[in-house]
């Protein structure tokens, strides 16, 4: 029964059942250590710690709008930068210094992730961009999610889902269920692959059939036509789609039973409250409850600010840096924080020159910031120049293709080939630790 | 029993409710009992050509389009010259105003595409002519284009008007209109498809997507069928053939060789056995079964795909008589055939709204709806279309599948935690009469056979008899009953 040829489908949907089952009843120190023992021999993970299983997760937060870097993450060593801002940069005095020879330094709303920074906690990325940078919001997002900068959407899967095509799935073809979940409205390209679909919910509660809250008398009905194991006595014939209904039911109900029971747990530590840190705290949640999720992927929008920036900008960036670190404080108390990878980014960086509504339009490159305690913590790279000779049509150039620090998560991280998912092979960023 | 696989026609007297729904289900959206009763007294003969030619069905009565062509007309001359002075000036402000112009009338573009995915949405749910709109789907998930992609309402909605016209014609008509199509131009980059610079990408899926499939062309062939198609471009709203751009050279495509231009390199590939076989799979895709590879068929699929290739060949891709053939032969309604496709979620959405005859609901959420089950109307997820069948559903989509059925039927749904609730009232009782609300098994039986294709399960009929034993048949039990229903998983089949 445990060699995967000989698994019908009768005893893959009763381990589904006994699999809800064990969330729920067998005490946690007992599961844990089962997935310790069943860990491969040798293969010691980031945290090779007992109860804590070896599979490493990648928490991606996307900040949607084109996040303004230069006001996030401040040249402040650079007079081009104040000429280019005489309305809208964040004053020298009040700058967290980080580099005092390259004059750089963090916007004071970043206070909670420079203290991460300050622990060896994370890291940024500077100057990240792409040949030909598309300034337009659809377009480059759907460049960042496919990582091909050429034919955009034209494939129809995106990076994280390519890679997850490559680890995440049994000989079979099966996907592993839940390998990637998102929090939103919509699945992002990113996480579309050709086998692997990502699990997407706005809110984990309201991942079930509502029906149910009309008349509590609708759900034992509901549940005995979802939760229908498939007698081998039924006559059907080859082609029959209705095994795989049933089956895609089940699953369905198992993902929710799961989701919702782990999220139903409150947090070992306290979160602040916003969009960002509530959906973080449902990741951790879901980290917490040991879902056989690799993906994390949530959002962060509003970063689009072509009017009366400051105030907005640095509203979200404080949430950024607040949410990060709670999410972090609670992985610790978790004994999980040696797994989790946290990645940011956003479509573009904006222009240099401020505009005549207090804002800033769409421009280019911009940095990347990285959270958990496998990082190489710091900043990589070096600030574009402001110099207006180095830039491209009153844009920042990259220093950094983002497709490489791609290479450098998909294989040291997730262990998947970024050749195979790339297209073409990009030399690792130098980000994480235990790589040269 | 083996797969009947004749396309010989069905004998009359074997035509009867269970055939006509699913006629109804494959051919349309489906239909109310009385519909399908309807079909049911036509016969056979006359019910299929009272779908196919629809073409003889009045359908004035439904709502035109709202496209405005001018929303992204290229500069004119004096937004040029404004243009080119800011720049020489290095007026910042000037630069801010011409951008946020732009800005705008791309969010006008938006706007305008999200009003024709309402309007194709709800033509879908009223139409008289249910396969025209099936056709069109079909059309537009072949010939795959995307706003995402094109950026532009207008064209997205000249395409639909093309795959419309032809939906039921002739496949040779819309590859040659395919060729000049502007959306499909600009998405698949044909526009810089010059004779000192061939692009390959319309060359190269023009064989492999939209007519011949993989392994049925070299590479020199879509090197040779890109030269062909160069100059082939558009300015603002239409074709234009850009004779310096063209490539007029000899060619060699398919080992024959001539000075071949597009609507050559078109016959060229008509001409081809493969292209025939191609087509065929995609209507036995989107008619008949969940296929996924042509190279990899069923048995019985193969052998009906082969026949339906010929009868393409025979009348040089005329489809009507070809789908007419299909929706009267033994095949179609063999047993192995009959309601067993997974729904996609236009047929899932605008079925049920048209089999329970709900009201009309808040067409944003519907169509929000459709993203989220994976199928965006004027937006397919790439060149290749949908993949359509078991990739429709999932552990998420699965939840938005039945919640949707939910909201249809109560006008209540759940967003962020609240209950909102829609002011249309619907009464459920309307899908059955007053004799059969006496006894639980012909209430189920009713309900059932009104909702469901051929495939059911017994023990979820018990499921539902349970139910209503238990409770007692009272004023909600009707609608009850169509809640756990659209919430079986055979509903999610058709």
């Amino acid at each position: 029964m445990t060699d995967q040829n000989t698994f019908t489908r009768r005893e893959f949907v009763s381990t589904g059942l006994v699999l809800v089952s064990t969330i729920t009843s067998v005490p946690a120190f007992l599961k844990n250590s089962a997935v310790v023992l069943a860990a491969p021999a040798g293969g010691a993970g980031p945290g090779n710690r007992p109860g804590v299983p070896e599979e490493r997760i990648l928490v991606v937060v996307q900040l949607s709008g084109g996040n303004d870097g230069l006001n996030a993450v401040v040249p402040f060593g650079m007079p081009e930068y104040y000429r280019a801002r005489p309305a809208l940069s964040v004053k020298d005095n009040t700058v967290l210094k980080l580099d005092a020879t390259q004059g750089i330094g963090l916007n004071p709303a970043l206070a909670d992730f420079k203290s991460m920074l300050d622990d060896g906690q994370a890291a940024i990325i500077q100057g990240v961009g792409y040949p030909n940078p598309n300034r337009s919001h659809f377009a480059s997002m759907d460049i960042w999610h496919t990582a091909d900068p050429v034919r955009g959407s034209a494939r129809g899967e995106g990076w994280l889902g390519r890679g997850l095509d490559l680890v995440a799935v049994d000989k079979q073809g099966h996907a592993q269920a839940e390998a990637c979940v998102c929090i939103g409205n919509s699945a992002p390209l990113a996480t579309q692959g050709a086998r692997v679909k990502p699990v997407t919910f706005e809110r984990a509660d309201a991942f079930r059939w509502a029906g149910g809250d009309l008349h509590p008398a609708l759900t034992s009905a509901y549940d005995r036509l979802n939760r229908t194991p498939l007698e081998r006595e039924v006559p059907l014939h080859d082609q029959s789609q209705v095994p795989f209904v049933l089956r895609t039911a089940l699953d369905a109900q198992v993902a929710s039973d799961r989701i919702r029971a782990a999220v139903a747990k409150g947090p070992a530590t306290p979160f602040p409250r916003s969009g960002l840190a509530d959906q973080l705290k449902t990741v951790a949640a879901m980290i917490r409850a040991e879902l056989p999720t690799r993906v994390y992927y949530v959002a962060l929008g509003g970063f689009d600010t072509h009017a009366n920036q400051a105030g907005r900008q640095d509203g979200l960036l404080s949430q950024l840096g607040a949410a990060l670190k709670a999410f972090y404080a609670e992985l610790a108390a978790l004994g999980q924080e040696q797994r989790v990878l946290t990645m940011c980014f956003s479509e573009f960086g904006r222009r240099v020159e401020q505009n005549a509504s207090q804002g800033t339009d769409h421009g280019t490159a911009g940095p990347m910031f990285l959270a958990g305690p496998m990082v190489r913590p710091g900043l990589h790279g070096a600030h574009p120049s402001l110099e207006r000779t180095q830039l491209d049509g009153g844009d920042l150039k990259y220093h950094t293709d983002f497709r490489c620090v791609y290479a450098a998560i998909l294989d040291q991280w997730l262990k998947a080939d970024s050749k195979a998912v790339l297209g073409s092979a990009f030399k690792p960023a130098e980000v994480l630790k235990g790589t040269s | 029993m083996p797969v009947n696989t004749s396309l010989a026609p069905l004998k009359s007297s074997s035509f009867g409710y269970l055939q006509a729904q699913h006629l109804l289900a494959r051919a349309g959206f489906g239909g109310t009992p009385a519909q399908i009763q309807a079909l049911v007294a036509m016969g056979l003969e006359q019910a299929v050509d009272s779908l196919v030619n629809y073409d003889k069905v009045d359908a004035s009565q439904l709502a035109a389009a709202q496209a405005d062509p001018d929303l992204l007309r290229p500069a004119t001359q004096e937004e040029k010259l404004a243009y080119a002075k800011a720049k020489q000036a290095d007026d910042q402000e000037a630069f801010a105003q011409l951008r946020a112009g732009r800005v705008m009338r791309e969010n006008q573009d938006r706007q305008q595409m999200r009003g024709l995915v309402h309007w194709w949405f709800s033509r879908m749910v009223d139409t008289p002519r249910p396969l025209e709109e099936k056709l069109t789907l079909l059309w537009h998930g072949h010939f795959a284009s995307n706003h995402r992609t094109v950026r532009d309402s207008f064209l997205m909605y000249q395409q639909n008007a093309l795959l419309r016209e032809h939906a039921a014609g002739n496949f040779a008509q819309l590859v040659y209109g395919i060729i000049r199509d502007p959306a499909m131009l600009r998405f698949l980059d044909n526009n810089s498809n010059r004779k000192s610079k061939p692009n390959e990408n319309l060359a190269r899926e023009l064989m492999e997507l939209f007519t011949l499939g993989e392994g049925n062309y070299s590479e020199d062939d879509i090197k040779q069928g890109a030269r062909a198609l160069t100059g082939y471009s558009f300015e603002d709203n239409d074709f234009v053939f850009h004779r310096r751009q063209h490539d007029s050279q000899a060619k060699q495509i398919f080992g024959q060789s001539g000075d071949f231009a597009g609507e050559d390199f078109v016959r060229l590939i008509l001409a081809k056995p493969a292209c025939s076989e191609f087509v065929a799979f995609k209507l036995y895709k989107h008619f008949v079964a969940d296929v996924t590879d042509p190279r990899r068929l069923p048995p019985a699929a193969a052998v009906v795909v082969r026949k339906l290739a010929e009868e393409l060949r025979r009348g040089e891709y005329a489809l009507r008589p070809v789908l007419t053939t299909l929706f009267r032969s033994q095949h179609f309604y063999d047993a192995t055939i009959t309601g067993n496709m997974i729904k996609s979620p236009a047929q899932l959405l605008a079925g049920s709204m048209r089999v329970l005859a709900t009201p009309r609901r808040d067409l944003g959420v519907l169509t929000g709806a459709m993203q989220m089950m994976g199928q965006e109307l004027f937006n397919p997820p790439s060149v290749k279309g949908w993949d359509g069948g078991e990739t429709w559903i999932n552990s998420s989509t699965l939840f938005v599948r039945q919640n949707l059925c939910v909201y249809l039927l109560t006008g209540k749904m759940s967003s962020r935690g609240k209950w909102k609730s829609d002011k249309s009232g619907y009464d459920a009782t309307a899908m059955i009469d007053d004799a059969q609300h006496k006894s639980p098994q012909t209430l189920v039986d009713t309900l059932m056979s009104a909702l469901l294709g051929a495939q059911r399960l017994p023990q979820h009929r018990d499921t539902l008899l349970d139910f209503v034993k238990e409770r007692g048949v009272k004023d909600d039990t009707v609608l009850a009953l169509l809640l756990l229903i659209t919430a079986m998983p055979e509903y999610q089949l058709c």
